[in-house]
């Protein structure tokens, strides 16, 4: 059953929330989806760009308040 | 290649270290000169702003230089190594410096090593 883990990553500037994706990403399992919360408007490109270069599924991206929601899925 | 002991040098380092390694390329880090020095183990040395930039990092949320090198390892596989030459004129032992380093390389290894690839310097 794949799970949905929450990365809350708000307040934190570049690289951050994009290395904390990472080391969520570790811990899961394919297919599994992971939802960043960023206040940073960088990481909120610059994750999209990772995920389609390390080859996972990108899902959503939506912005909230100042707040980007990022939504992937593990693919491999 | 970092040879510098400010904050936003240091930081900019880290950062492309991490994140290229994390996107998939072989990143080797040689840490020498000026930088060494906030290796030294639960070192919490803080690195002085060069510039107005690195004054206002200072308070903000950014991910600690040291924080990325180490996730650079963790995470993407990097190899950061200490400079032996520094560390000689620093006077410290391995076991003096971060776990996540690897084992002292003098220039000459590192330079055969790095031989085709792109080199920067912080």
């Amino acid at each position: 059953m794949a799970q949905k883990t929450i990365i809350d990553a708000r307040g934190s500037f570049c690289p951050g929330p994009l290395m904390e994706l990472i080391a969520g990403i570790k811990m899961a399992q394919v297919g599994d989806e992971l939802e960043v919360l960023s206040s940073d408007k960088g990481s909120a490109n610059d994750i999209p760009e990772w995920i389609k270069k390390v080859g996972h599924e990108m899902l959503e991206t939506r912005e909230e308040a100042g707040v980007w929601h990022i939504t992937v899925r593990k693919a491999k | 290649m970092v040879v510098s002991g400010t904050r936003e040098r240091l930081q900019m380092a880290a950062m492309v270290a991490s994140v290229g390694a994390v996107s998939g390329n072989e990143v080797t880090v040689f840490l020498s000169m000026n930088a060494l020095q906030y290796f030294v183990k639960a070192s919490s040395r803080d690195a002085p702003a060069e510039g107005t930039f690195g004054a206002k990092m200072q308070g903000e949320n950014i991910p600690p230089f040291k924080t990325l090198f180490k996730q650079a390892v963790e995470l993407g596989d990097a190899k950061v190594y200490p400079c032996s030459m520094a560390m000689d004129v620093l006077g410290l032992e391995r076991e003096a410096l971060e776990p996540y380093l690897g084992e002292p390389r003098g220039l000459t290894k590192f330079l055969a090593d790095a031989s085709g690839a792109q080199i920067w310097t912080f």
